[in-house]
């Protein structure tokens, strides 16, 4: 068969004579030369990626835990002392963005956009969560953009950067539209989980005032419909879902409401919310 | 700014995106053609009778290569300079397809690789990213892949068209590539999927030269081009 061919050719085939061929490779040659130079740019540019990938991770999950601290607001009664934490994360999160803006300086953005989009992504959410909470209103990308223009501040850089002039100094960096909107579509997940704990805190207000606002938000996806890049009109579909969970969360706060003592709605709605659950898992 | 005036503006933004990325899709696309033609062109050096008027075809990918400098010219100005990375999807397929035809012409011509300034210049692009819309390196390193299996091929052929002297120097240049590549630390991405076919062409080269020297149609070959010189 052939595998006996080629075994007997491999037999044939002096192994001396191979290495011999590859040895004639005359490793200063000019083709090798340039090799070596591609080894080196190829190896700069994939460090960069890994520690823009490193920083993404570490935004990401030092974001997510400042939404799981902006959750605890509602339920507790310091909350002005709960913002100030948040603010305080936000900011090691602000700085983390600050190196990833530093390892970008003179690249093209885009270029290694997808190592950082993951994280920026979570940082609007929480940016946007917290500004929620705080105002009842959507931060915009400008706003976002705003916050995220650094300068050196301490000592230490400065006298580092000495030998560039005054320009360097500050680095910037911008959430792009895609990051924006992915971002708040998956603020509205959070909104929703905000809707249904107040409504367990007793809260009858807040459940309303959500619903008005994603119904805003809602709308203004549907206006952008597919003129988005795909994974927008992705987050479309689970937007509506959110939507859907806290418009039936009003509904029977609604009508239950005007029958149901008010200290009794919470375990009402409780096992509403359950229900809804289980829809969800089937 | 109300929650509807912002995505107002978002939906202005995306809608611009759209229109450049269409305007690229459509130089892309004469870009393409263009490839194509010259595709066919060197195509013909595998045909028996291609052997003899290398030079010619050469010379007409030459004057094709012309056509895709202006394309490039325009394909320039349907983005922002500094925003290559953000719309490199839609042409990195079609470059690296040109640095390859490129590749395999000046191979024809002189035997050598092309070396990333000389593709540059030829494409009528930088090869430095500082300097305007470049050539990514790794789409040059695919590109010269590509040009690697190519060859494979032409070995093949040329023993057929009798031309016994070709397939040696083919396997000397590919080996050296070879020993270039084996310099590169790839990270798992499609480049180093495209690498790992590299060695199946440097197999297939050593097969041909081995049939070749097995008959002695290796040392009639050294002594045909000896005598030629």
């Amino acid at each position: 068969g052939s595998g006996g061919f080629r075994k007997r050719k491999h037999d044939n085939f002096p192994h001396s004579q191979r290495r011999e061929e590859k040895e004639n490779v005359n490793p200063s040659s000019a083709l090798m030369t340039s090799f070596k130079s591609f080894q080196l740019e190829l190896d700069t540019r994939h460090d960069k990626y890994e520690r823009l990938v490193k920083l993404s991770r570490d935004i990401t999950i030092e974001s997510k835990r400042t939404i799981f601290l902006l959750h605890r607001f509602t339920s507790a009664p310091n909350g002005e002392e709960i913002l100030n934490e948040s603010e305080v994360k936000l900011d090691a999160v602000r700085r983390k963005i600050k190196q990833v803006a530093q390892e970008l300086v003179g690249e093209d953005m885009y270029q290694f956009h997808r190592a950082i989009s993951p994280g920026l992504q979570e940082y609007v959410e929480a940016v946007s969560f917290q500004y929620f909470i705080k105002t009842r209103c959507l931060i915009s990308v400008e706003e976002i953009n705003k916050q995220l223009i650094f300068t050196a501040e301490d000592r230490e850089e400065t006298t580092n950067m000495t030998s560039h002039d005054k320009q360097s100094h500050t680095w910037s960096l911008k959430v792009t539209p895609v990051d924006y909107l992915l971002g708040v579509a998956d603020l509205t997940g959070e909104l929703m989980r905000l809707c249904i704990s107040s409504v367990g805190n007793g809260d009858i207000d807040t459940p309303f005032e959500l619903s008005q606002f994603l119904r805003q938000i809602y709308d203004g996806f549907t206006f952008i419909g597919n003129t988005g890049p795909y994974e927008v009109s992705k987050k479309l579909y689970t937007l509506k879902q959110s939507l859907a969970k806290v418009e039936n969360a009003c509904y029977t706060l609604k009508v239950r409401g005007s029958e149901i003592p008010k200290h009794m709605l919470a375990d009402v709605f409780s096992t509403k919310a359950e229900l809804i659950d289980q829809e969800e898992g089937l | 700014m109300s929650v509807s005036d912002m995505f107002i503006a978002l939906q202005g933004v995306l809608t611009a995106d759209q229109d450049v990325r269409e305007e690229i899709r459509k130089v892309v696309q004469a870009l393409e053609q263009t490839a194509r033609e010259i595709l066919t062109l060197l195509q013909g050096v595998h045909q028996g009778a291609g052997f003899q008027d290398i030079p010619k075809k050469c010379q007409k990918a030459r004057e094709h290569f012309g056509t895709v400098r202006t394309q490039m010219e325009s394909l320039k100005t349907k983005f922002p300079a500094d925003q290559y990375y953000r719309f490199h999807e839609h042409w990195r397929f079609v470059l690296q397809r040109l640095v390859f035809l490129a590749a395999f012409a000046v191979y024809l011509e002189s035997e050598t690789l092309v070396t990333r300034e000389a593709v540059a210049e030829i494409l009528g692009i930088e090869a430095d990213r500082e300097r305007g819309f470049h050539l990514d390196i790794e789409d040059y390193l695919s590109g010269v892949l590509t040009l690697a299996s190519e060859l494979a091929r032409l070995a093949v052929n040329s023993v057929t068209a009798g031309d016994y002297s070709r397939p040696l120097r083919i396997s000397t240049f590919i080996n050296e590539l070879d020993s270039g590549f084996r310099l590169l630390n790839l990270k798992n991405d499609s480049l180093r999927k495209r690498y790992d076919g590299l060695k199946y062409d440097v197999k297939k080269i050593e097969e041909v030269v081995y049939d070749l020297s097995i008959r002695g149609l290796n040392k009639e070959a050294t002594v045909g081009t000896g005598g030629e010189k």
